[in-house]
């Protein structure tokens, strides 16, 4: 096989994505067919729903706010050369730190409340990623395995915690109480308010915000520090890196910190932002997604806002899509989201290596026959 | 005499635990040995479960839903092979987005399908489940205190899936160290330059082995919804094609240390259920959360090298090229 030629830019980052996202829409048509409903009318439903209102697009961007931030944890750890499956439980364990200054600090002024809120879910999510990076830097550990289990220990810790710790007094069901109201985030139609703008009451809140903040932390990060710098060399070609004189095993511990800080994100947006409690299972496979949004995003920061979006319209449409058409439920938005993993991360070659060299072949000055 | 029955019981729960993940821990088992990581393990299970309550369910026959359930697992195991044997792509992905897919496309078809809420219809007819089959004399010998209460509630009584789980360990073991296939299994896994020098097909053996891995699951899943329970229901694998993965490892990927790991990871799942709320002596009442956590922290334990070492298959993960 000779060397692949490299896609120009545009294709790299968008052609190919979207041909990956086309295809797996194509396939979803295909069961929304199966199952006896026109795929056409089903996707249209779902655009209307995601993106025809005030309201839809508040949702959507309200879900996407939590891929943000679990889709930039997954990549920071991809450059690392790092496959963080764990973002689920970094998120679920992050945002028990975000919650906790909420619940016993939040009655101190919003702005004291917010930095500590923000710290203490980073704090958390890190302190949970760091066992598995260190295993994997010091004792060689798979961390993708590892990351998986800190999962299912992270569910189980959270479960203990709530049912026998953190539950309110005198409830059944496994949550806290709420918290005061110093510690909410503000709502994005209350911040429109005071700028005098009216918009539909959504769960979407200043989350969002910081999310955007910390994907520009991320690309500054990435693409514009040493850090970054040495982070990508460590993730491209590790003898390299140790040639530079840089030590794999800190590049390890210190992108799986940041990657669990931001999956930590997540508690400021489901938590301070809409559910005002702690309760069980509060991330619901956001941290999955994530994988996908970094895999469709192509780990660059811009590409995961737009994949977060797009996933938050898929979500808030899924749902519309289950209201009108009941033969469908909201698990057909799970489908897609396995389908785009597939084809884009999984199946990449198998539409690269074609547009690769239809490409090479346009260049070339030959045409297509 | 009390505390002997409350044994009984326990590793009788054990047992039913067991079975799924002995079936999926196997299942991995061949594919991780030919090179290919098997994270599709829960996906391939819970496809299985599906079709297998679907079809169970609509002709009446078990046998005719394990066929289904067996052919969904091996069709998505030809996914993640052709993803990632044939065009060498990232078999961790591959594992996530197939399980994905199915924890979505399960409940989707069974809600258009049966309109249950993503649920298939229970299984109460006669020949639509995999029933426990009563040895001779079970019955009576349950009267004889010690051997018989063990014969009557351990060897007696299982289902025909857990005597099948049960056979293919020794099969497996045989299969991996005494047949050509088994070495070249094994060298696929370790060298696949060697074994293409050799003049065999690397792809060939991988295709091979990530079908057995399907035909595994499809037992697995097969067991979970017609044998274990009643039906089809949301996300029933909960986790245990992961725990079967582990135990895989904490097995050390070997079949027999798998039977092993399954059999701990099991009974304390049963001792977790015996032990809601009890409290013991000394350490009055134990989290169950925290014995239900124990299978995943051992095995990170484990991979730490903290508890012995597990050494993976050498070409584990990596994608064969013939150039490299």
């Amino acid at each position: 096989m000779s060397a692949p030629a490299k896609l120009p830019r545009w294709a790299e980052f968008g052609l190919l994505p979207l041909i990956n996202l086309a295809v797996a829409l194509v396939v979803a048509g295909v069961i929304i067919k199966i199952l006896g409903e026109s795929p056409l009318a089903a996707f249209k439903l779902m655009a209307t729903g995601a993106l025809g209102t005030q309201e839809g697009i508040g949702y959507t961007l309200y879900y996407a706010t939590n891929f943000i931030f679990t889709g930039l944890a997954v990549a920071v750890a991809y450059h690392a050369g790092l496959f963080n499956i764990g973002a689920e439980g970094q998120a679920y364990i992050g945002g028990l730190g975000t919650g906790l200054v909420c619940l016993y600090l939040g009655t101190w002024p919003f702005w004291v409340v917010l930095p500590l809120a923000v710290l203490a879910g980073a704090i958390f999510g890190a302190a949970w990623a760091f066992i598995p990076a260190w295993l994997q830097a010091r004792r060689g550990s798979h961390i993708v395995i590892t990351t998986i289990m800190f999962n299912f220990i992270a569910a189980a810790l959270m479960t203990y915690l709530l049912v026998n710790v953190l539950i309110k007094p005198g409830q059944q069901s496994p949550e806290t109480r709420e918290f005061s109201t110093n510690a909410v985030m503000p709502a994005a139609h209350e911040l429109f308010d005071k700028m005098g703008i009216t918009v539909v009451a959504t769960p979407l809140n200043l989350a969002f915000g910081l999310a955007l903040v910390a994907a520009v932390g991320v690309w500054i990060f990435i693409w514009r520090t040493r850090w970054g710098f040495a982070l990508r060399v460590a993730g491209a070609n590790s003898a390299a890196a140790v040639y530079a004189g840089i030590s794999p095993p800190r590049i390890i511990v210190g992108a799986m910190l940041i990657s669990g800080a931001l999956a930590g994100g997540l508690g400021l947006n489901e938590l301070m932002g809409s559910q005002h409690r702690i309760l069980m299972d509060f991330p619901s496979g956001a941290g999955f997604v994530g994988i996908a949004v970094a895999l469709m995003g192509r780990n660059q920061p811009v590409g995961i806002v737009v994949a977060a979006v797009l996933f938050g319209a898929l979500y808030q449409g899924g749902s519309q899509l289950s209201f009108d058409m009941p033969k469908i439920n909201r698990d057909m938005v799970v489908v897609i989201q396995g389908l785009v993993i597939l084809l884009c991360g999984a199946m990449e070659n198998v539409f690269r290596a074609p547009l690769t060299a239809l490409f090479a072949r346009v260049r070339s000055g030959k045409g297509i026959e | 005499m009390e505390t002997y029955t409350l044994i009984v019981l326990l590793l009788a729960a054990t047992i039913r635990v067991a079975t799924p993940l002995l079936l999926a821990a196997m299942a991995g088992l061949f594919s991780e040995r030919s090179g290919v990581i098997d994270l599709g393990l829960e996906g391939k299970m819970l496809g299985a479960a599906f079709a297998a309550a679907a079809v169970s369910a609509t002709t009446g026959s078990v046998w005719l839903g394990l066929g289904a359930g067996i052919l969904t697992a091996v069709a998505l195991a030809l996914v993640i092979g052709y993803a990632c044997i044939t065009h060498r792509g990232n078999q961790v992905v591959a594992g996530m987005a197939v399980t994905i897919m199915v924890v979505g496309l399960g409940p989707t078809l069974g809600l258009a399908w049966f309109n249950l809420g993503g649920q298939t219809p229970q299984l109460d007819g006669a020949g639509q489940r995999f029933t426990g089959i009563l040895w001779p004399w079970a019955e009576t010998a349950r009267e004889v205190p010690l051997p018989g209460l063990l014969y009557a509630e351990l060897l007696s009584g299982q289902n025909l899936l857990v005597y099948f789980a049960a056979a293919l360990v020794p099969f497996s073991a045989w299969i991996f160290y005494r047949t050509r296939f088994g070495l070249r299994l094994r060298a696929v896994g370790e060298n696949p330059h060697a074994v293409d020098t050799a003049g065999i097909s690397v792809n060939g053996l991988r295709y091979q082995a990530v079908i057995i891995s399907g035909v595994l699951c499809g037992f697995a899943g097969t067991y979970l919804s017609t044998a274990a329970s009643s039906g089809f229901v949301r996300d029933m694998t909960a986790g245990k094609g992961y725990l079967a993965l582990a135990a895989l490892i904490f097995g050390k990927w070997k079949p027999w240390p798998t039977l092993g790991a399954c059999l701990l990871f099991a009974f304390t799942d049963a001792l977790a259920t015996r032990l809601q709320g009890v409290a013991l002596p000394v350490v009055g009442v134990v989290p169950v959360q925290f014995i239900l956590a124990l299978p995943y922290v051992l095995t990170v334990l484990l991979l730490a090298g903290f508890v012995g070492q597990a050494v993976a298959p050498k070409a584990i993960g990596v994608p064969y090229s013939k150039e490299k």
